[in-house]
């Protein structure tokens, strides 16, 4: 019998943990012509800003090992134009959005979430913390724990009460588990880790920065290891708030270590690029891990690597 | 070398019409003259139609970026993700044409759209997928996929060390095709380097509705110019132009393109082509008043499913406001008229989202203020 990855997070129920990153689906459109959105656990949109935005000039990505790096600076239709056109096909189709939401001042945040909290279907918002503060010349929200705290306030405080809010970390801090913790006292249901980690390369033919925005985001397998210690710092620390795991997930093992280190939910990004039927295949391939080691439901695996190795061993033959 | 000969100069196998039968539309602001001397006020009626057809033909999928990907798409076929095998890898010149197995991508394409292929095998640290033009479809072996490329970057390079019955990733076929007019038409067929690849399966589609193809091929030396002979074969004419004069005449086809479109009475053009040719080429075709379908090569696209956003570049829609649009779902094939050229690689200030636009208060819309 297949293991049931049915998945509750805060009180939201899920047919799966696995979802897709924020900026990764699309619209979900494209994604749909490889895979069913319905069967996917939800999908995190691409950030909302509440003006359109044209985003970056190219060149917005270059590869790395094992990795990209983009920035493709949140282009979108604004949020108009996705209460409009992207977040009624998404739910046509079944979807469950979990709805990112994006920035430059708290007030503005705050805004979008009242405004998206009055549309029917948001399944849970995420708070893109990587966006450049207005007030502090462009340093990002999630750098500063009181900035962080004071954006994740200001949606909880105009989101409607039965829609869960995330915030999504950067990795690229001193302690992780400092913003964590403002972010939870400022209200948030839950956090999302990891946000890309910044980076640059050079282009050895021009001699220049490769990417118009000169830095970008470092995503893929590359960062996974990142991630995962990001997600157990925060589970040692605060081991009640559940989790959703992102960074580097390609395949069912993947997935299911973000799980053992503390997600309740596991977000794959990058890895659409290279394969848009991913989530479907990650599934499977998780389904198939937890079924060969015994386990029934995945929520029994989720925070697993925290328990010391003895009991594990005693109680559980495939740990 | 008498080949070479034959090929370098524009020939024609078949007899032009005379001016009676079609009118030769003139460059507008330029004082060229036209070979058979036709008024230049004169806009042909015939013109006209082939002109409206082809335009028409291009906004079925408008840029908004709100319709035009995904399973709603009017118009096309969804893209496929599929497991095909290797059929040959072969050196054409300078250039590695491989053909790979895969029937439902090869039933559904259509000339102009191109196929993602994941390098590296299953665990490979290359995670954007290649993104190549397709250069043909065979019936053959359930269907057969056709392209061709460089073998430069190490992406390329793997792609082009496989050999046959290798199982390759590949998805399509992706982006917009070529539109094609109703009613037959003298189209120019303009490509540079492997941007060539794609027009042949253009050309066969154009000749079965009863279109004249010419050819316009470049590139840096003979042994990049791809197509030179079943250009030759299959086109009324065949120009080359090589950066070295190692084939056909020396220079840019941009030099020999005002030449090319007064011999052929060019209707449309069909470029495929790096940014910085279809820049003069769209502007040229501007003048003269005829309209360019151009595939754009640049930006590099790194997923090629209109899922990362990486390859944008400026287009006005036909609201007449500026976006950044997807080459690889809104393109790659664009009306020539409707790409900035000049501002690609950037964003323009009036584009629709760019820093500092603010959204024109429409009358009778609710406004959000708080």
């Amino acid at each position: 019998m297949p293991a049931d990855l049915r998945t509750r997070i805060g009180h939201l129920d899920l047919p799966s943990p696995i979802i897709t990153a924020s900026g990764c689906a699309g619209t979900g459109r494209e994604l749909a012509q490889f895979t069913d959105v319905a069967r996917i656990g939800a999908i995190i949109t691409k950030s909302v800003t509440l003006e359109p935005k044209a985003g970056n000039p190219s060149p917005r990505m270059t590869e790395t090992p094992s990795g990209l790096l983009s920035s493709v600076g949140l282009q979108g239709p604004g949020l108009d134009g996705f209460l409009q056109r992207d977040l009624p096909w998404l739910l046509s189709r079944g979807a469950r959005a979990i709805v990112s939401v994006a920035g430059h001042t708290a007030r503005e945040y705050g805004e979008i979430a009242s405004r998206l909290s009055d549309a029917a279907g948001v399944t849970a918002l995420e708070v893109n913390l990587g966006c450049p503060d207005a007030a502090t010349a462009g340093r990002p929200f999630a750098h500063d724990p009181a900035a962080a705290g004071a954006v994740v306030a200001a949606v909880r405080g105009s989101a409607r009460y039965d829609i869960p809010v995330f915030a999504k970390l950067s990795p690229d801090v001193t302690d992780i588990v400092a913003v964590a913790r403002a972010c939870v006292s400022a209200g948030a249901d839950g956090l999302s880790m990891i946000n890309t980690i910044p980076g640059m390369t050079i282009d050895p033919v021009t001699s220049r920065p490769a990417l118009a925005g000169l830095a970008g985001g470092l995503s893929g397998p590359a960062v996974r290891p990142v991630a995962v210690r990001c997600l157990w710092l925060v589970r040692e620390a605060l081991p009640d708030v559940p989790l959703i795991g992102c960074g580097g997930v390609r395949t069912g093992g993947d997935a299911l270590e973000l799980l053992l280190a503390g997600a309740s939910l596991v977000a794959v990004g990058t890895v659409l690029f290279h394969d848009p039927s991913a989530c479907s295949r990650i599934q499977r391939e998780l389904e198939e891990e937890l079924t060969a080691r015994g386990v029934d439901r995945v929520s029994d695996v989720i925070g697993r690597a925290h328990q010391p190795a003895g009991y594990a061993a005693d109680r559980h033959t495939w740990v | 070398m008498a080949e070479t000969a034959i090929i370098s100069g524009t020939i024609f196998s078949r007899d032009l019409p005379g001016p009676a039968s079609r009118s030769w539309l003139r460059p507008a602001e330029t004082e060229l003259e036209g070979i058979d001397g036709t008024p230049r006020s004169r806009q042909s009626r015939r013109f006209a139609l082939v002109s409206a057809s082809v335009c028409g033909a291009t906004d079925d999928r408008e840029l908004d970026g709100g319709r035009m990907a995904g399973n709603d798409r009017d118009g096309g076929a969804a893209p496929v993700q599929v497991r095909g095998t290797v059929l040959t890898v072969r050196r054409v010149d300078a250039y590695v044409a491989m053909t790979v197995v895969a029937p439902a991508i090869a039933t559904r394409f259509r000339p102009g759209q191109f196929i993602a292929i994941a390098v590296g095998g299953p665990q490979s640290g290359m995670l954007a997928r290649r993104t190549f033009s397709v250069h043909d479809v065979r019936p053959d072996h359930g269907g057969t996929v056709e392209f061709v490329f460089l073998p430069r970057e190490p992406g390329a390079q793997w792609l082009a060390d496989c050999r046959s019955r290798d199982v390759l990733d590949v998805v399509g076929p992706l982006g917009r095709p070529f539109p094609v007019p109703r009613d037959a038409a003298s189209c120019l067929l303009l490509g540079v380097g492997p941007g060539a690849a794609p027009l042949f399966a253009l050309a066969s589609r154009l000749a079965e509705r009863g279109s004249q193809t010419d050819y316009l091929l470049g590139a840096e030396s003979a042994d990049r110019v791809f197509g030179a002979l079943t250009a030759r074969r299959t086109g009324r004419s065949a120009t080359i132009a090589t950066a070295d004069g190692s084939l056909g005449s020396r220079g840019s086809v941009v030099d020999v393109l005002p030449t090319v479109l007064q011999q052929a009475r060019t209707d449309v053009i069909y470029a495929s082509a790096p940014t910085a040719v279809l820049r003069p080429v769209c502007a040229m075709a501007g003048r003269y008043g005829i309209p360019v379908q151009a595939l754009v090569s640049e930006p590099a696209m790194t997923c090629g499913t209109g899922l990362c956003m990486g390859c944008v570049l400026p287009a006005v829609g036909n609201d007449g406001v500026t976006r950044m649009v997807r080459a690889c779902t809104e393109g790659p094939v664009f009306r020539g008229d409707l790409v900035r050229w000049d501002d690609v690689g950037t964003i323009p200030f009036d584009a629709l989202g760019a820093p500092g636009w603010k959204p024109k208060p429409a009358s009778g819309e609710r406004t959000h203020a708080s």
